[in-house]
This record gives C-alpha cells, sequence and structure tokens, in this order.
C-alpha cells in the first residue's frame, strides 16, 4: 500500500460493483416506509404553526369523534414520560454546566418553534387523522419570537425556555488559559485581518423522509421500532433508558434500508418515541411518515453560525496568532449532539493546516424559535474551515501576496503535530495534496481559460482552500471528559460457518456508503478468500452488537478497524485449529489465499477445512479451545483521524446578471489506504455537491415571526444536475493513518468540508478582477447578493 | 371508494382507491409495489417517476382514478424476467450511479423517458432533463456519467472513476 488502483481486482484497493445496487436498481429495496405490519395505525402530529405561544387548551373532543379515530394524544400524555436526551454536556468558560432545558415529546405549556409537535391523532388511516387534527381546537397565546440570535441575548429579550436564565445555552471559551497570550500576539502583529461571516442554516434534506414505525407484542412485552435512522443501538439506548423506560432486551430497534443520512438521522427524535409509547399503549403498531413539508420543520438544521474571525501576521508574513467569535443557533431545544458541534468539533479544528501558534475560539450557543440545530454533514469542521479559508484568503489579498503562496508557508510539515487547540494530527503531507491540486486543476492553465471566459463577457475567477477533517471522534475516556454521555468505539461480530463463508455483523450503519460492498473487502484480503463469501449484517439490535452507528466519517476507521481485530482473533483462533489437524505448532502456521500451511513445507489445509472442523470437531484441541470459529470486538481508537486535502473552484460570473456558474472543480484528497476507490470518489462527489449547495444556492430563512419562507423544494434550492460540474479528484497523495490497523481516514464529509470556501473564494476573485473592492459575500451566493455586491 | 383497473409492467392489476388516492400511493399501499418512492409534496423531487402509456409521468401529481385503463410502467418492471439488468439499470451499478438508492427508482425511469427522446443526449442535455429529478448523495458526476454510458457513449474521459 499505496497500490495502483487500476490494476487491483479485488480485495482492499478494488473497485468491485456495489452488491446493494441490484436491489436498489430493481425497487426491491426494504425501507422503513416500505414496511406495514398488520393491523398498523397512522399517526399524524398537529405541529405548531407559530414560533413562540403559550399552550392555554387543546380541545380534542371534535376530533376525537370523527372517523376512523383512534387515539388522540397531547403533552399531558407524556408528563410521566422522560423528555427527549441531549447527548452532549458542555461546560463553560466559568466552569459552569450548560443550561439545559426539557424537551418534551409532545408540547407541554409552550410552543417554541414553528414545527413543534401539540398533538398527535392515531387513526385508521392517515387521511383520516390528517382530517380529524383539523377539527383539534387550539387556544395558543402568541408570544414574541426570538429568531435573531444578538437580539436573542440582549437584556430584556423573550426568553424561549421561562425556567432558564437567559437564552444563552453557553459561551465557551478554548482554550480559555490562551487568551492573554493570543491578546498579546494581537497586539504585537505586524498585520490583522479581519471577517465577518456567515455560515448559513442548512437543511440536510435526505431524500428519504424520516419514517418510524412502532410494534408492541402483548405476549411478549417486547417492543420494536423500524426507524430511519444512522446509528439504531444509540436510539435503542436513549429512547429506550432515558424517554420511555424500556430494558434494551425488551427493546428492538431496526433501522432497515435507510435513503440516505447526512447527520440528520443520528438524532433521536419525539416522534420515534411517540410511535414505541403509543404501539404499546393502544396495543397496535402505529406508523408515522413525514411528508417533505414536515421534514423541513421538523429534521434538525445544520450550520447557522454567526462568526468575527481575526488572524494575526508577523512582518514575514507568519500567521502568529487566530481569534474567533461565533455565535451558534441551536434551535429551540438541544437535539442530541448540538452543543458538541460548534466547541469540539469546531473550535478543535481551528488550527486548520497551519503552524499558527496560538488561538482563542469562543462560542455562544443561543436558544431561538426556531427547529433545533444539529450536526450537518461535516458538523463543526465545515464551519471551522470556511472562516479559516476564507480569512487567509483575505489576508493574501490585502498583503498582496500569493493566497496559495501564503498558505504553503505557513503549512504544517512536521507530524506528529500538536495543535494548540488540543488535537494531535498523526499524519498529512499539504504541499503533496496542494501540488497534486495544482496539476489536477491545471492552475497553470487558468490565464488562458479566463481569457475566453472575458471573450464571452463573461468574468472568470479561481479560489483555492485547503482543509483538515477530523474524523472517527475518540477516544472513548476523552470525549467522556468533554461531556459525551456516549462511548464512541465500534463493534464487528464475525462469525464463520461452517463451509466457510462469514457474516460480519456489524454496528456501523450503511445508508448510502455501501459498507455491504466495501467490508467484504477487507476481510476477503485478510483470510485470501473471495468477496463473495463474506456477507455484512447492519442496522438491527437484534443481530448486531452494540454500536454507535454510521457519521462523522468514521465507519471504515472505527468499524472497520473492530471488524479486522475480530478477524485477527479468527485466524488466530483457526491457525491453532490447523496447527492441530496438521501436527505443528500454531507459530508455524501462516496463512496465505485461504490456505493454512506449515512454514517450509507443502503440508496445508484450506480455509474450508478448518472452519468445517471448528463445527465438526472430530480432530480438534478441545482441551485447549472451543469448538466454533465466532469472535466479537470492540474497537476504541487512540486519537481521530485527520484527513486533509486542497480544493480549487473555478467560476464565471455573468456581469449583467450576477450569476455563478461553477465551471471547474478539483479535489485532491489524502484519505490514508483507501479500502474501495471507486466508493470513496462517490462520496467526494457527493460532498462537494452539498458543499456547493450550500456556497451557491441552500438557505433555510426564517423571518422575523419565525416562519420558515424555504420550507418546501420550491423554495429551499436543492442543487440539480444542470447546477453541477463534473468534478475532478484524487486521493494518491495517502499519508496512511498511524493508530488504526487499517491506515486509512474518512472520507465522507471532506467533499462538505472542503468545497464551499474554494467557492466563494471563486468568486470574491471574480469580483476582484473587476476591480470590484468586494472582500466577502455570504453563502449562498444568489444572482441578487453577487449583483448587489458588484453593484453596491 | 371506486375500483380502479390499469396495466402494471405488463399485467392486469386493481384495487380500491378513493378519489383523493394518488396514483404513487396506489402503486405503493394497493400494489405494494413499494419501488416507486416519494421524496416529496410538491412534485420536486422525481423519485416517483413511472410511465403512464409510455410517458413519464411524477405519480405524485396524478390521481389513481386517472390511470383507469392506463398502461404503468414501474422500476420493479424493469429488469428481465431472470433479473437481469437492463441496461440503463447495469450503467448505474458500473458507474456507481447511486448511493442510498432511494431516488434511483425516479432517476432510471426518467432515464429510460429521456433516451427514448433523445438516443444520444449531450451532457448538457442529461443535467438539463434531470432538472426534476433530485439526488443528495452522488453530486449527480456518476448519474450523468452512467447515463451516457447507457446511451452507448465513451465516458472514459470523464473525469475520475
Amino acid at each position: 500500500m499505496p497500490k495502483d488502483s487500476d490494476q487491483i481486482e479485488s480485495g482492499i484497493g478494488a473497485s468491485p460493483k456495489r452488491r446493494e445496487d441490484v436491489r436498489f436498481l430493481t425497487g426491491a429495496g426494504n425501507y422503513t416506509d416500505d414496511i406495514n405490519l398488520n393491523g398498523q395505525a397512522y399517526v399524524y402530529f398537529l405541529r405548531s404553526d407559530m414560533a413562540h405561544g403559550r399552550i392555554i387548551s387543546i380541545d380534542t373532543s371534535d376530533a376525537a369523534a370523527m372517523p376512523g379515530v383512534v387515539q388522540i394524544f397531547t403533552g399531558a400524555d407524556f408528563e410521566a414520560v422522560g423528555g427527549i436526551p441531549c447527548g452532549w454536556q458542555i461546560t463553560d468558560k466559568h466552569g459552569e454546566v450548560m443550561q439545559e432545558p426539557a424537551h418534551p415529546v409532545l408540547a407541554q405549556g409552550k410552543v417554541r418553534y414553528v414545527g413543534d409537535a401539540i398533538a398527535a391523532v392515531v387513526a385508521d388511516s392517515l387521511d383520516q387523522a390528517r382530517d380529524a387534527a383539523e377539527a383539534i381546537v387550539l387556544d395558543i397565546e402568541e408570544l414574541p419570537a426570538v429568531i435573531n440570535m444578538k437580539a436573542a441575548l440582549k437584556e430584556g429579550a423573550t426568553k424561549v425556555h421561562d425556567d432558564l436564565t437567559s437564552n444563552l445555552c453557553y459561551d465557551w471559551g478554548f482554550v480559555e488559559e490562551n487568551k492573554p497570550a493570543v491578546e498579546e500576539a494581537f497586539a504585537k502583529a505586524a498585520h490583522v485581518t479581519t471577517l465577518e461571516l456567515v455560515n448559513n442554516r442548512l437543511i440536510a434534506n435526505p431524500m428519504e423522509p424520516r419514517v418510524a414505525l412502532g410494534d408492541f407484542n402483548r405476549a411478549t412485552g417486547d417492543s420494536t421500532l423500524y426507524t430511519t435512522s444512522q446509528n439504531p443501538h444509540v436510539i435503542r439506548l436513549l429512547m429506550g433508558a432515558f424517554v420511555l423506560g424500556i430494558p434494551e432486551h425488551k427493546l428492538r430497534v431496526i433501522a432497515p434500508d435507510v435513503g440516505g443520512g447526512f447527520g440528520t438521522k443520528i438524532f433521536h427524535y419525539a416522534e420515534e418515541a411517540f410511535c414505541t409509547f403509543a404501539a404499546k399503549a393502544l396495543n397496535r403498531a402505529v406508523k408515522w411518515t413525514s411528508s417533505r413539508a414536515e421534514a423541513f420543520i421538523s429534521d434538525a438544521h445544520g450550520r447557522d453560525h454567526v462568526t468575527t474571525i481575526q488572524l494575526a501576521l508577523d512582518s514575514d508574513n507568519n500567521f502568529t496568532a487566530l481569534r474567533t467569535d461565533t455565535h451558534a443557533n441551536m434551535g429551540a431545544y438541544l437535539s442530541t449532539f448540538a452543543p458538541s458541534v460548534p466547541t469540539w468539533l469546531h473550535g478543535t479544528l481551528m488550527a486548520g493546516n497551519y503552524k499558527t501558534p496560538l488561538i482563542y475560539v469562543n462560542v455562544k450557543a443561543v436558544f431561538t424559535n426556531t427547529v433545533p440545530v444539529d450536526a450537518y454533514r461535516g458538523a463543526g469542521r465545515p464551519e471551522a474551515t470556511f472562516q479559516l479559508e476564507r480569512v487567509i484568503d483575505k489576508a493574501a489579498r490585502e498583503l498582496g501576496v500569493d493566497p496559495i503562496a501564503l498558505r504553503r508557508q505557513n503549512f504544517i510539515t512536521e507530524f506528529p503535530y500538536a495543535t494548540p487547540v488540543a488535537v494531535e494530527y498523526d499524519t498529512g503531507d499539504y504541499n503533496a495534496t496542494m501540488d497534486k491540486l495544482e496539476e489536477i486543476a491545471d492552475l497553470a492553465g487558468f490565464a488562458a481559460r479566463r481569457a475566453k471566459s472575458e471573450a464571452r463577457g463573461l468574468v472568470r475567477g479561481l479560489g483555492v482552500n485547503c482543509y483538515i477533517e477530523a474524523c472517527g471522534i475518540a477516544p472513548s475516556n476523552l470525549v467522556g471528559q468533554l461531556g459525551a454521555r456516549a462511548g464512541l468505539y465500534e463493534s464487528a461480530t464475525v462469525r464463520v460457518n461452517a463451509t466457510g463463508g462469514l457474516v460480519v455483523m456489524t454496528g456501523s450503519h450503511s445508508h448510502g456508503q455501501g459498507h455491504e460492498t466495501s467490508f467484504p473487502q477487507v476481510i476477503a484480503e485478510m483470510i485470501g478468500i473471495d468477496e463473495s463469501m463474506v456477507e455484512i449484517v447492519h442496522g438491527d439490535t437484534a443481530n448486531t452488537p452494540m454500536g454507535m452507528g454510521t457519521y462523522g466519517s468514521r465507519s471504515l476507521a472505527v468499524g472497520g478497524s473492530a471488524m479486522v481485530r475480530a478477524t485477527e482473533k479468527i485466524i488466530a483462533k483457526a491457525k491453532k485449529i490447523a496447527a492441530h489437524i496438521l501436527e505443528a505448532s500454531d507459530a508455524d502456521i501462516e496463512l496465505k489465499d485461504g490456505q493454512f500451511s506449515i512454514a517450509g513445507t507443502d503440508k496445508s489445509l484450506a480455509w474450508g477445512d478448518v472452519t468445517l472442523a471448528a463445527y465438526v470437531p472430530h480432530n480438534y484441541p478441545l482441551e485447549d479451545i472451543e469448538p466454533g470459529l465466532e469472535e466479537t470486538a470492540f474497537y476504541d481508537p487512540a486519537n481521530f483521524t485527520y484527513p486533509s486535502g486542497a480544493y480549487a473552484c473555478e467560476v464565471e460570473l455573468d456581469p449583467e446578471t450576477g450569476k455563478v456558474s461553477i465551471e471547474r472543480f478539483a479535489a485532491a484528497d489524502d484519505f490514508g489506504n483507501i479500502v474501495n476507490p471507486m466508493i470513496v470518489d462517490g462520496q467526494v462527489h457527493g460532498g462537494i455537491g452539498q458543499g456547493i449547495g450550500q456556497a451557491l444556492l441552500e438557505a433555510a430563512v426564517y423571518n422575523e415571526d419565525g416562519q420558515l419562507l424555504s420550507a418546501s423544494y420550491m423554495d429551499y434550492a436543492m442543487p440539480r444536475a444542470d447546477d453541477l460540474p463534473f468534478y475532478q479528484v484524487d486521493h494518491s497523495c495517502q499519508t496512511p493513518c498511524t493508530h488504526n490497523p487499517l491506515g486509512v481516514k474518512g472520507c465522507g464529509e471532506a467533499g462538505a468540508i472542503g468545497s464551499p470556501p474554494a467557492v466563494v473564494n471563486a468568486v470574491v476573485d471574480a469580483l476582484q478582477s473587476m476591480g470590484k473592492d468586494v472582500t466577502h459575500v455570504d453563502m449562498p451566493l444568489s444572482p441578487a447578493r453577487v449583483w448587489a455586491a458588484m453593484n453596491g | 371508494m371506486t375500483k380502479v383497473s390499469m396495466t402494471v409492467n405488463g399485467k392486469p392489476a386493481q384495487a380500491e382507491a378513493e378519489g383523493r388516492t394518488l396514483l404513487s400511493s396506489f402503486l405503493r399501499e394497493e400494489l405494494g409495489l413499494t419501488g416507486t418512492h416519494v421524496g416529496c409534496d410538491t412534485s420536486q423531487c422525481g423519485a416517483c417517476v413511472v410511465h403512464v402509456n409510455g410517458v413519464a409521468v411524477k405519480s405524485c401529481t396524478m390521481l389513481a382514478i386517472e390511470a383507469e385503463g392506463a398502461d404503468v410502467a414501474t422500476i420493479e418492471g424493469q429488469a428481465a424476467a431472470d433479473g437481469t439488468l437492463n441496461i440503463i439499470q447495469q450503467a448505474f451499478q458500473d458507474h456507481h450511479g447511486l448511493q442510498c438508492g432511494f431516488c434511483t427508482p425516479g432517476m432510471v425511469m426518467s432515464t429510460a423517458a429521456l433516451l427514448q427522446e433523445n438516443p444520444k443526449p449531450s451532457e448538457q442535455e442529461i443535467r438539463e432533463y434531470l432538472e426534476g429529478n433530485i439526488c443528495r448523495c452522488t453530486g449527480y458526476h456518476n448519474i450523468v456519467k452512467a447515463i451516457m454510458a447507457a446511451s452507448g457513449q465513451d465516458v472514459s474521459a470523464i473525469a475520475a472513476e
């Protein structure tokens, strides 16, 4: 490793066709909404159309008498039930823990955002439930809505939660002890560049809306929840232990085929708890299928930071200090991992690829009357990368130096490298990815392309940036100190059948990532058997070991490592069996190409002979080892992995309209070792598509009354095929991770992290080339905003 | 409730429907053809595209009763009887034109309609035709590439495998 991927036909480094594709291409996928249980009822949630209000009364009497209605539930039915828990507690810069409001399953006392569920109507059909919901009579006293974060923190602002002291969730300083040294460095700086910017609020929009189907078996007392989740065990633990009080052995959570997640299907949602609760209460399966309209106002949103960043440089243009001041929107309640996103997933990345010695990050997290905000592809890392790479670009322009040269001058070049923001990068080669980018993006040819655009009356701009990622957040004992209320290991059970086939039961969850194809490549390589002998099972708590699921680009680095560890145990035991049969010592047994042999002899046994012996142990070392061949491993990483890369975007700007089109996009990534290049490329493509979406098109827009104005695909501009180009992607720069057995880093979020600054840098470059004194335009760079910047 | 009859993937099918029942719901819930997906409620996403009398239709924009007597084709009827993928399905697999698979049935059905109209579409024609099909996973790169390949065009020069 690295190998030349074109020549690899199987195992690690090959690109076999995805085995999951056949079912998806023939309509045979099994998504949650495709599952229907005998006699199931349907729930429709009556949601608040008001951003903030006090509930005076909810009269369900007429509605309850409507045809088909089974029962109507309100917040009062959940008073004895726990609220939706938050999975991360932040300690602020004064040593105080964050303010953590109650988060009821159905609204109690107040409604706090447009979309907050007030009542749940269960009926024989969805249409009947919806019809009945219209007959519920609500008396809600409207209260002033708190939407703008800075206004929310003003003295005397209306409080989202009456029992909290203010709308401030926490005021986090990182690293607080660095602050005086940072201030001193700024005082001494030869140059300071300041940039204020917005990281626009986004909606993840996996194409499959969320679904929850609760079931209860009165004969056994078992509850089952089918749900669109990235992490079914996490839902089982959070919902079972903290909301409904169901022990794990009486609760099964199944996340079958899931149609995309991007973070928003990590979290435990009230609808899941409701369906599980109602199925038991009614002794009848209860199904909820989100409409897209509901998804817009009930799926956790992402990003929504307002930041001022300052970069200090010395007279030689070395970065000497960085400080940031960010307001981060939490929305009305704390979603599962919301507090961690603007803090530990953001502050720790502020060093980026650069040896800035002093950094101070301040984040104020704010409650507002908006949908809860949580992790969306990248989660904190895109926000860090965007502000850092934008301020560096601005500094380069202010100083009149080449932005790539300024970056290269400040690159971290020696590893391991301990940043001033508490993380240690194990490996990387930022000059190598920048060199590769210059090659694949043909940066040398930019001037000629710019001239061609100009000849057509269009203005061409080039934006370049770097990024650093932190994937596979760990280790558990560290994240526990940082406030995580969860471990962050992953698990795998490898079961070898008598006839030699293997089943891997993984705690990772695939919702587009192709684990069913890529995970077998690893095992096939380790044992020397065909990939078709390995099957992956995931997504069902009843037949997989306790796992943390898939998010944060962690599956291969953490889940894959657990699978490797379990397979190593399998191989060690199989060698003992082989040694016994071959009458040799364990240490002399080699496994290659699926054959066990005694080193230096021609005596060998096939994989299948040994697996059969494990289950038909007639000639077997029963005094030393048990029959059977099945092993489990839990893997808790020693550190994050740190993928990195350099991205380039070329835009054409129409000076008449302000319309920006992406003409070229190139990404040179370092993901360490690669198991399946085709899948890695696909992950990068998708990330770039979402990053360009953020930069050019997407925005969740609230008006001052708290109405979400962009609440459908008519208004929320999802990237379409004709908004995007073909991408040039490369991952031939490989500095393997030093602390996981595969040497892999994560690739799922890189595209979404690395691409927005490239787009904005390119547009600013185009504007400046026109002689416009524009140093920044906030995303999304709609024609209206760009035109205003041009003519402002 | 009205009894609605149609031909679906070459076989007769009938079930009860309310006046307000959408064709997408009828296919999924009454006929159990869950390959047709519903990803939005404003006829934007295209996950529900089927063919009605040979024309690509968003099945969430049509009432089931409007399809009375029609010849409907869905994703379930695209592969050969022995399971062999058709040329479009195979191209999507060969070029990694899908990830989570949720938009895929609509993409395949829209592609079939596109290639009927325009057997060798250019990259730009493909991108414009897919305006009504949203994919959140792939950034469209491999979808466009797969469609070019399915129409017999050489895609070896397109950036990145």
